[in-house]
């Protein structure tokens, strides 16, 4: 069945988007939430377990220390109160894939609460306030095979790997982000963007959303235009890259207006987000909303984080956002205009490593935001997940400053990159994408173009120097782009002064 | 020839020490009465004669190369079935986890086995430790060696029943209401429940996590410390577990056994007495209470009002938890599977609710049912949140009597040992079982059990009880063995000397 959509624009018109966002991100310890498994990613299923994360009877958890030291280091860079005494809850449902048929997470004592993050969209802030952020741990993982879907109906059989369960996670949830108007999906979307920054300075996750890592879960209701009424809200679960957030908010606005401008009602729902067609389909109702008992895990004791260790870990957190985002601007020497554009693609992270890694902050600030900025909307993919480092992209530009290539061949190089061909020089190598610094070949082309062009020529004796033009895109052309322009304009003036 | 099964642990110890006998022959002695009798008490889910006696053969080269691990080194002993058990099937008396096999041992178990305690194998316990009689193990119930047609208690029957029948002369139990002392106290031995916290819980298999304790069960209070100094103190894999060191509880049981309680104030609980209690449990009582008081003890009534509230509070507290630790045998990963007849290709919901259907026992299923209940949006504050108020309540009570006393006392239970059978459809009278020995678990105090004699309607074992407050368990060591004594010199020998000797009882 497919939903209806309103317009975006008629949408906006009529109704108020309301947006909340849970973000579960994975921390990486090196020991899970309560045992000392490993949590490396990518091993054989089911290799990296024991008695407690596979909670076989008589296990008893333990609470990792890094995992609260992690869980409170985050709650204190999003402004928020750290609890100095709060308790893990089971979180009772059955699942194949939870071994316990309880999570253990927390409910009404979260280690951290009322916090705020200030995010930036087209330059302007916008304020996003955090009602709270939790320790929890992860479930395994099912695969359903057989059927079309790949999901469990139709399947005929499941897999289930244990070896995620038990993952340190932390969920950040945000109160309702109201205000946000036609900005609402752009809000969405940089909110996820700066809060995975965040976590990237803090060191507490690798936080790669395709890894998922980083997993995002969007809220979205309407309330009529000017009411303070909440609407029924839609969760959309596990939307995996912020350009998907973005969309998925966008799609959800037209197709709760369109329910609502014709009358009907929303249903209270989770829904899948499909990447590929870029719309949400119905999961589970929840409108009989699940009842998860909820009580304080009494295999665990209260964790009362001293107020000492708390300071400690404050003064461990990375500089807040918006003042880094104003010293790197500053230091960088951008423009407000091209720092929003940064901010705004998602690259200043990218950026600040390209120049740790030695390329000037305007050669860096042009690969991100044009070449490869390009290349990740066409892939579909945020610039992070493109597949291309900060040190290949600063390498590609010594090799542009050395005069090696130009910046048409650089565009090759970083085709041979994203093919995994090793790194810029290699690529370069096996290419054969240098420029020709033979100065006897170049000499003989600029003859060529001057013997193919006299009128040119003439217009160059004469002073008209801006005519070099004609006759560098000629001595290109039979270079097959393998020269440097500069070098060929200085043959060419020389020739004809 | 000694028959190393009347001895005591302290005993046999003692005996391995001075060379008089092996481990191998004194473990051979209690699996040769196992044989022998059983058969008619069924104290046992499963002997493991092979390792038990691997085990006492390692002993016995450890004592004759001079380095023998621990006292108790050579003494074999029984293990409660609620017990993780590596290599060893444990089943907590439930038909869901028949033929599963722990890669794993319980910290209390790991504990025995580096102490060189060879195991004789595990003991029959009612169905998740839910019981007070046996009879709701899904593997048959054990019979009280007093009187074979009776109940040995519960849930730890099989533990007690083993001890008192000679075919173990120490057990591991575990006592979330009662499981332990009550045993105790219906077959004439002895059980302790440690303080909360004072011995691992890791590896066993929860009933009710904030209540459960795993403690000694013996013929002697002596045993009971020995046992316990060996098994408690700290376990980093047990979060609740107390990291300070236990007291002097074997030096606390040698000063009670001089019958000496001089300086001791003894607290007479007010609510843990008359109605309800058999008059030959109360009589013995009384006269047990004389005998402190004639050896010096002073003896004060003191009143903790709210303990009328705790077995309502114990019935909210204990499902709502143990509904919780359930939900885990669902067949995805060990235990029972259950395919529901005539489905074809039964999705994995299909099988939980068969295989939970078919492989839980009715007491188990109605306690899952209340503690699910109690945990509901919308009842949780009035049922599991009012719960946990008042056993804040009844914590304060037990703060006040201790201010009074350093030590309460009552009857272990309110009567002797009932007739299988005879309460078996009625769970509010079964529950009643535990009415005295419930408090201290709510409140997280030591308890203990010691024989005060037989009652006089029925010629059938009464226990006495003794509390102390938290960490103060050598108090109950004290007290204990102090009235163990005393009793012993009116009966001229242990109360169990009188039980019958069951020969020739085997089926």
């Amino acid at each position: 069945m497919t939903d209806t959509l309103l317009t975006y624009d008629d949408a906006l018109a009529a109704y108020d988007p309301v947006l909340g966002l849970e973000v579960h991100v994975e921390l990486n310890t090196a020991s899970k939430m309560f045992c000392g498994c490993s949590t490396v990613f990518g091993a054989e299923p089911n290799t990296q377990v024991c008695p407690v994360c596979l909670g076989l009877p008589g296990a008893m958890p333990v609470v990792n220390g890094k995992g609260v030291e992690s869980a409170i280091r985050i709650g204190l860079a999003l402004n928020c109160q750290i609890a100095e005494w709060c308790r893990f809850a089971r979180k009772n449902y059955f699942y194949p894939d939870m071994p316990k048929n309880f999570q253990t997470s927390q409910y009404d004592e979260p280690i951290a609460y009322d916090g705020w993050m200030d995010v930036e969209v087209d330059g302007e802030t916008f304020r996003v306030e955090i009602e709270r952020a939790h320790m929890e741990e992860d479930t395994g993982k099912s695969t359903h095979v057989g059927g079309a879907t790949g999901r469990i109906h139709g399947a005929d059989h499941s897999l289930v790997d244990y070896n995620r369960a038990g993952i340190p996670l932390i969920e950040i949830v945000t109160k309702p982000i109201r205000g946000a108007g036609a900005r609402a999906p752009e809000v969405a979307r940089a909110y996820v963007a700066q809060l995975r920054d965040l976590i990237v300075a803090l060191g507490v996750s690798e936080a790669r959303m395709d890894q998922g890592n980083l997993r995002a879960d969007v809220n979205l209701s309407l309330s009529t235009k000017g009411s303070d009424v909440l609407g029924t809200r839609s969760e959309t679960k596990n939307v995996n890259s912020f350009r998907s957030v973005e969309r998925a908010v966008r799609f959800e606005v037209q197709r709760h207006a369109a329910i609502l401008a014709g009358g009907g009602s929303i249903v209270q729902e989770t829904r899948h987000w499909h990447e590929d067609t870029g719309i949400t389909t119905s999961g589970r109702e929840k409108s009989d909303a699940e009842d998860y008992r909820y009580f304080p895990e009494p295999d665990l004791v209260p964790v009362a984080p001293t107020r000492d260790w708390v300071e400690e870990l404050r003064a461990t957190l990375p500089e807040n956002p918006t003042a880094r985002r104003a010293r790197l601007q500053q230091e960088w020497g951008f423009s407000d205009l091209e720092m929003r554009d940064t901010v705004g693609a998602g690259a200043l992270g990218l950026v600040e490593e390209t120049i740790a890694a030695g390329a000037s902050p305007q050669a860096a600030r042009k690969w991100w935001l044009s070449e490869l900025s390009r290349r990740a909307n066409d892939a579909g993919v945020d610039l992070v997940d493109l597949g291309v480092t900060p040190a290949q992209v600063a390498g590609v530009q010594a090799l542009v400053d050395a005069g090696t290539v130009n910046d048409k061949l650089a565009r090759q190089v970083f085709d041979g990159l994203l093919a995994g061909e090793g790194t810029p020089e290699e690529v370069v190598e096996k290419r054969g994408l240098a420029v020709v610094s033979d100065e006897g070949a170049l000499s003989a082309a600029v003859d060529n173009a001057i013997a193919a062009n006299p009128d040119v020529a003439d217009k160059i004796r004469d002073g008209k120097v801006a005519a070099a033009g004609a006759l560098i895109g000629a001595v290109m052309k039979e270079m097959r782009g393998q020269a440097d322009a500069a070098r060929v304009r200085e043959l060419i003036l020389e020739k004809l002064s | 020839m000694t028959d190393w099964t009347r001895s005591t642990a302290a005993e046999l110890a003692d005996a391995l020490a001075n060379g008089e006998t092996t481990s191998v022959e004194l473990t051979q002695a209690h699996l040769d009465r196992t044989a022998a009798v059983d058969g008619a008490v069924h104290a046992y889910l499963h002997v493991d004669a092979e390792g038990a006696l691997a085990q006492a053969e390692a002993s016995d080269a450890r004592r004759a190369a001079g380095s023998p691990a621990s006292r108790l080194d050579g003494v074999p002993i029984a293990v409660k079935d609620v017990l993780a058990t590596q290599g060893l099937p444990t089943t907590c008396g439930s038909r869901i986890l028949e033929g599963w096999i722990p890669p794993y041992d319980a910290t209390v178990v790991d504990t025995l086995r580096r102490a060189g305690l060879p195991i004789l194998g595990k003991t029959n316990m009612d169905e998740f430790a839910m019981g007070s009689s046996t009879e709701h193990s899904a593997y048959g119930p054990t019979h009280n060696p007093w009187d074979l047609d009776r109940i040995p208690g519960g849930s730890g029957g099989g533990s007690a029943a083993a001890v008192a029948s000679y075919q173990a002369p120490l057990a591991l139990g575990t006592d979330t209401g009662g499981s332990i002392r009550q045993p105790g106290a219906v077959t004439g031995t002895v059980g302790v429940k440690p303080t909360y916290g004072g011995v691992s819980r890791y590896g066993l298999v929860a009933l009710a996590n904030s209540l459960d304790q795993v403690g000694p069960v013996t013929r002697t209070v002596l045993d009971s410390a020995l046992l316990h100094e060996l098994v408690g103190g700290h376990d980093p894999r047990d979060s609740t577990s107390i990291d300070q060191p236990l007291p002097d509880l074997v030096a606390a049981a040698e000063l009670g056994a001089t019958g000496d309680m001089s300086g001791v104030r003894i607290g007479v609980v007010k609510e843990l007495s008359g109605e309800g209690y058999q008059p030959g449990v109360l009589a013995r009582f009384e006269e047990s209470v004389e005998l402190l008081v004639k050896a010096g003890a002073e003896v004060v009534e003191v009143s903790c009002p709210t303990f009328v509230h705790a077995l309502a509070t114990y019935y909210l507290i204990l499902p709502a938890e143990a509904s919780s630790n359930l939900a885990k045998f669902d067949a995805m990963r060990y235990g029972l599977r259950v395919y529901p007849d005539g489905v074809d290709a039964p999705s994995a919901e299909e099988v939980m609710r068969a295989t939970r259907d078919k492989g839980f026992g009715d007491e188990v299923k109605r306690r899952i049912i209340l503690g699910t209940y109690a945990l509901s949006s919308g009842y949780y504050d009035a049922y599991y949140g009012q719960a946990q108020k008042v056993r804040t309540l009844i914590s304060r009570d037990f703060e006040a009597a201790f201010a009074k006393a350093d030590v309460l006392v009552s009857p272990t239970a309110p009567t002797t040992a009932f007739k299988l059978g005879e309460k078996l459809d009625d769970p509010l009278a079964m529950y009643l079982n535990d009415l005295a020995t419930i408090p201290a678990n709510l409140a997280g105090v030591p308890g203990i059990s010691v024989p005060s004699g037989l009652a006089d309607e029925d010629g059938l074992p009464a226990g006495f009880q003794v509390l102390a407050p938290a960490l103060a368990d050598d108090r109950v060591y004290r007290v204990g063995a102090a009235l163990e004594k005393l009793l012993a010199d009116q009966w001229g020998g242990p109360l169990l000397a009188q039980a019958p000797t069951l020969d020739g009882v085997a089926r």
